[in-house]
């Protein structure tokens, strides 16, 4: 088994504060591993170590063959990056921002892929226009058609629908699963849980230690949690006296129904039975989401976090 | 290898031309702010120096040479500092900006004097700064009849009533009409690309940093001294343009012509629009963001605009500001274009102008490379 990328115990700090503490992922060949965890968890900062543009304070390991801190130029050259920020020249046009992605990578032919770049893209009408002036949803597939202009091997994108509209979000990652199907091999970030239904697998991220890792199913199964879906007139307005009754690590009303959860199945059960004695409301137990997960997960790392 | 720095070179510099030329107001600037510089400082600048270097040649050495050059050396305005041996030497003085005047005493002086002829004393003055020349040329006349006066006692008490008996034979080298402008406008070329060159380019790292496209670019394969260069082409054609510019403006408005070699001011303007290309992007490494780069390009520009001897005669100033001013590259520019284009200097004159320029080049081009960072460290 090949891995495109194989890191183990990367730890980065920042003066005192340590953002990624101790971190190992190994991710095959071919496969989009999505990458979660809350705002400031260190998922940006992986990406950079693992990319080249950090230097690791400890660990280490390899992508794509090449060693992440003495390999970094190979690295570079075989790793498209799209940057959580727009990254590309707004004062470009959308042909000139790839020639000029292109020219960095002494691509040949570089008029023909820019054509079939930009012909992917569906912006071949629309290539004279300034980057600055394309919809988010555009800028982000810009970015991403230009992270791809040289053929990587892997894609490490950050957050790269952030913003965008779910019909522009659909269309990223049909592109996404398009190069995943060509062999690229995919680390993409998001907050969107049903982004991280649509990867692969799954490597979720807190306080810069990695919390849980597999397929969605995997990491539904280990969790343990149990859920209920409460349905009915009123339901939904329980979620506020549920959120901090003992056993209940998440409620929260979903239109008019209410889902509750918790780590463990018979105490979650103590604490909705004084609320199942109204007749109108109907309970069932149901699977927990990915996002019960998190949630749970968050709640814990936040516990384990020093000083937190 | 080799044609790989060219292409990822070319790529960076295809890309700052189309920014440059999208972006129609800092164009506009670059080419609106020069002219205008050169009508306002080409009609307002003043100044009246003193203690100037001056060269003597004193054929005649007797008690009234004496009287006469330190009747000079007491108006304040002039400081022997060279004893040159022949009229050559004296000459390449004045050439070199070494001094400002050169002044002869014939050897004959003394015994006309005591004959009761006219005797005269030669003064050259350096002119291409009229203003440093015309106070202490003015004030030299009275001076010296003035000692003289004093001077016959005794036997030449005779003389004293003869009280213009010295005449002073004055020569405006370079600029004999005395028109301020010529001295003026050379230098603005100085501070005016030094004002634009350093800011463009001091702005060019700090801007990609602050646009986000930093973060993009650092994760391409594309090295430091490409990335400089590559920043930095571009500019080297504006500030061209902008040279061409103010030497058409100033011959057209100004007369101001060229007396020397347009090949030698060239190669000292490249020069020197290089260096301070280096110096922005140097800024660029060593700031956080655009509004630093800014603040650090002024605090770069005042020195040059007043410490250079564009404002005020570099002799005039006190010894610790002429050291901090010949560490500016407009200083030595400065002397490298007022001396091509008003005294016709040739390459030997200006040769430790130009040397000068490249130390600088190579030092401010080492830091900025060593400052540039290829990860977000």
């Amino acid at each position: 088994m090949t891995f495109a990328i194989d890191v183990h115990d990367l730890v980065k700090r920042y003066g005192t504060r340590t953002v990624v503490d101790r971190f190992s992922l190994a991710v095959e060949q071919g496969r989009i591993c999505g990458f979660l965890g809350p705002n400031g968890s260190g998922k940006t900062t992986t990406l950079r170590m693992i990319c080249g543009l950090l230097t690791p304070d400890g660990g280490g390991g390899t992508c794509l063959g090449h060693d992440l801190v003495r390999e970094r130029e190979a690295i570079k050259r075989q790793t498209g990056y799209m940057t959580q920020r727009f990254g590309l020249y707004e004062d470009l046009t959308i042909r000139e921002n790839l020639e000029f992605v292109g020219r960095l990578y002494e691509l040949d032919r570089l008029k023909a892929r820019v054509d079939r770049s930009l012909e992917r893209l569906g912006l071949t009408t629309r290539q004279g226009q300034l980057a600055g002036a394309l919809s988010g949803g555009w800028k982000q597939r810009l970015a991403l058609a230009a992270c791809v202009l040289h053929e990587p091997r892997l894609l490490l994108l950050d957050e790269p629908t952030a913003g965008v509209d779910p019909k522009a979000r659909r269309a990223f990652w049909d592109e996404i699963h398009a190069y995943a199907a060509e062999g690229i091999t995919v680390l993409v970030s998001t907050h969107y849980m049903d982004e991280a239904e649509r990867c692969h697998e799954i490597a979720y991220i807190a306080y810069g230690e990695l919390m849980a890792r597999g397929t969605a199913e995997e990491i539904v199964r280990a969790s343990g949690l149990a859920a209920f879906v409460a349905s009915g007139p009123g339901a939904d307005h329980l979620a506020v006296k549920l959120r901090d009754a003992p056993g209940v690590s998440a409620a929260a009303a979903f239109g008019a129904t209410l889902h509750v959860c918790g780590p463990d199945r018979a105490e979650l059960e103590r604490a909705i039975a004084p609320f199942r004695a109204d007749p109108n409301i109907v309970w069932q137990e149901a699977e927990p989401t990915l996002e019960d997960i998190f949630i749970h997960l968050m709640g814990q790392a936040h516990d384990n976090a020093p000083g937190a | 290898m080799g044609g790989g720095f060219l292409r990822r070179l070319g790529a960076i510099i295809i890309k700052e031309v189309l920014q440059l030329r999208r972006d129609r107001l800092t164009f506009a600037m670059m080419f609106g702010v020069p002219i205008m510089q050169l009508l306002l400082f080409g009609y307002a600048i003043d100044a009246d120096p003193h203690r100037l270097p001056t060269a003597v040649i004193a054929a005649d050495q007797s008690q009234i040479t004496r009287t006469v050059l330190s009747a000079l050396a007491n108006t304040g305005y002039m400081r022997f500092t060279h004893q040159p041996a022949s009229d050559e030497d004296a000459n390449r003085l004045l050439q070199q900006g070494e001094v400002q005047f050169v002044v002869t005493i014939p050897s004959d002086f003394t015994r006309r004097l005591i004959r009761g002829e006219r005797a005269q004393i030669l003064i050259d003055a350096d002119a291409t700064d009229p203003l440093a020349a015309a106070n202490p040329l003015a004030a030299a006349g009275p001076a010296i009849n003035q000692a003289l006066a004093r001077d016959f006692v005794g036997p030449l008490a005779g003389l004293r009533h003869k009280a213009d008996s010295v005449e002073l034979v004055v020569q405006r080298r370079y600029n004999p009409e005395g028109k301020s402008r010529l001295n003026v406008v050379p230098g603005l070329l100085a501070v005016i690309l030094t004002m634009t060159m350093v800011m463009m380019t001091a702005l060019a790292v700090t801007r990609e940093r602050e646009r986000g496209t930093m973060e993009n670019l650092l994760a391409m394969p594309v090295r430091p001294i490409e990335v400089m260069v590559g920043k930095i082409v571009p500019y080297i054609a504006i500030g061209s343009v902008q040279v061409a510019v103010i030497l058409i403006v100033s011959r057209l408005l100004f007369d101001v012509a060229i007396e020397g070699s347009v090949a030698l001011l060239s190669v000292g303007t490249a020069l020197f629009i290089t260096v301070n290309l280096a110096i922005g992007f140097t800024i660029s490494t060593l700031t956080q963001n655009q509004l630093q780069a800014m603040q650090a390009s002024f605090f770069m520009m005042l020195p040059s605009i007043l410490l250079s001897g564009f404002m005020f005669p570099f002799r005039g100033m006190p010894v610790w500001a002429q050291w901090i001013g010949e560490a500016l590259p407009a200083t030595h520019f400065m002397r490298v274009v007022r001396g091509v284009m008003l005294k016709g200097a040739g390459f030997d004159d200006i040769a430790t102008e130009l040397a000068a320029l490249l130390a600088m080049l190579l030092l401010v081009s080492i830091l900025a490379i060593s400052r540039y960072r290829v990860t977000l460290d």
